[in-house]
């Protein structure tokens, strides 16, 4: 039971993809303008991660090694065009302000590196856990990155105004402010990693 | 279970499988969803509508009918009526002169031309500068405002360029391509003309050519 949680915690904290394994930088960079956006792209990566690592892990000795990558590219982008279309019809508006970035889940290298990297070598079950940690990992970070952006550059906290808009620094929500606010966040992570 | 190995057929056998049981999956969820997907875009276009007209009883998105402009592109109009009696028209326009290309807009005409509303569809403009035209050229502030403006009488662009409208501070160039958007529309409802003419009997193009 510890090891299970265990997997979970490992996503969450002591590889959480963005501080630690930093990869997908590009959707945590590009869509972390608001706190809602974040924690909608952050979820939404979860969802494929999630499906995808099951599938996979499922299917994964049945994939002669040779085919194994293009196998699971077409996995992750079945999953992502489900939710994709579910979006479009039951989000509309988070599906809008996401746009391109939704599709760009299927290159997304954390999905593809959690199917090769544990995926295709654990349980059904594992991999469920860990793509959930993984996933929560994921949107724990992006979110966190979406709300120190939304307050520091436009003074809200999904959408509701704690500083006055006069204050807000606009290069927040810039792509400026996505890697200062990264670089803080990860410099912070490290230090609180080397304590522990 | 061990591993299958990678021999021609078994990867040709893997990979097919795969595929076609992909290809099912999403066929299947493309035909649950493409229902609410229509429904869910009509109701953004019936909530933009609403948005930029007076209050009406008719089904605009059902009444739909083409204009064109000057460039030869189509633009959607929603044409507003209360008790058979019409009170302007919602127009989808755009513009490709945006800071990072297409802007959007839902624009409502009064009938005879005059500016009643604007919504934003769809922009990508720099955060906090560009984007404040969902709020800038409806704001009774200075000589920002656009709205009860009529474009064949009033010098609807920016003030840069001699015109009567203040630009968004710092970002001219959205504000260009805002009235830009408004202009195209504004021109295309009027060569067209139809609605214009027929304000009384309120008969749409599609009525007009069948009385011909």
């Amino acid at each position: 039971m510890k090891n299970k949680v265990g997997i979970i915690l490992n996503g969450l904290i002591k590889e959480n993809p963005t501080f630690v394994l930093v990869l997908g930088m590009c959707p945590t960079l590009a869509t972390t303008t608001s706190a809602i956006n974040g924690i909608g792209m952050g979820l939404a990566t979860a969802f494929v991660l999630i499906f995808s690592n099951m599938v996979i892990s499922l299917i994964k000795n049945l994939v002669p090694d040779n085919v194994r990558i293009p196998s699971f590219i077409v996995v992750i982008a079945t999953f992502v065009t489900i939710l994709e279309l579910v979006m479009q019809a039951y989000l509309p508006a988070l599906h809008e302000s996401l746009g391109l970035f939704i599709p760009l889940i299927v290159v997304n290298c954390i999905v593809l590196g959690r199917a090769e990297a544990f995926a295709s070598k654990n349980s059904v079950l594992d991999s469920a856990l860990d793509g959930i940690g993984m996933g929560l990992g994921f949107t724990f970070a992006l979110g966190l990155l979406g709300m120190i952006r939304e307050l520091l550059g436009a003074g809200t906290l999904f959408g509701l105004q704690i500083i006055p808009e006069d204050y807000g620094m606009l290069m927040f929500i810039l792509a400026p402010g996505a890697f200062v606010s990264l670089a803080y966040l990860i410099a912070i992570v490290n230090r609180i990693r080397k304590v522990s | 279970m061990k591993k299958l190995e990678s021999s021609f057929k078994n990867m040709v056998l893997v990979l097919g499988s795969i595929s076609i049981v992909a290809a099912a999956a999403l066929g299947w969820i493309n035909e649950l969803t493409s229902e609410p997907i229509r429904l869910a875009a009509i109701a953004r276009q019936e909530k933009a509508i609403r948005m930029v007209s007076p209050e009406f009883d008719n089904q605009p998105v059902e009444e739909q009918f083409e204009l064109i402009d000057y460039e030869g592109n189509s633009l959607i109009c929603f044409p507003v009526k209360k008790e058979g009696k019409l009170l302007g028209v919602a127009i989808e326009t755009f513009s490709m002169k945006g800071f990072n290309g297409e802007v959007r807009l839902m624009l409502g005409l009064k009938p005879d031309g005059s500016i009643n509303n604007y919504e934003v569809l769809k922009q990508s403009e720099t955060p906090g500068l560009g984007t404040q035209m969902t709020y800038w050229f409806k704001t009774d502030k200075n000589n920002q405002s656009i709205l009860n403006k009529d474009p064949g009488k009033d010098k609807v662009w920016v003030d840069k360029d001699g015109g009567d409208i203040d630009a968004i501070t710092a970002a001219t160039i959205t504000s260009r391509a805002f009235l830009d958007a408004v202009d195209r529309a504004y021109r295309a409802y009027m060569e067209h003309g139809g609605t214009v003419v027929d304000v009384v009997t309120t008969a749409t193009i599609e009525e007009k050519e069948a009385q011909k």
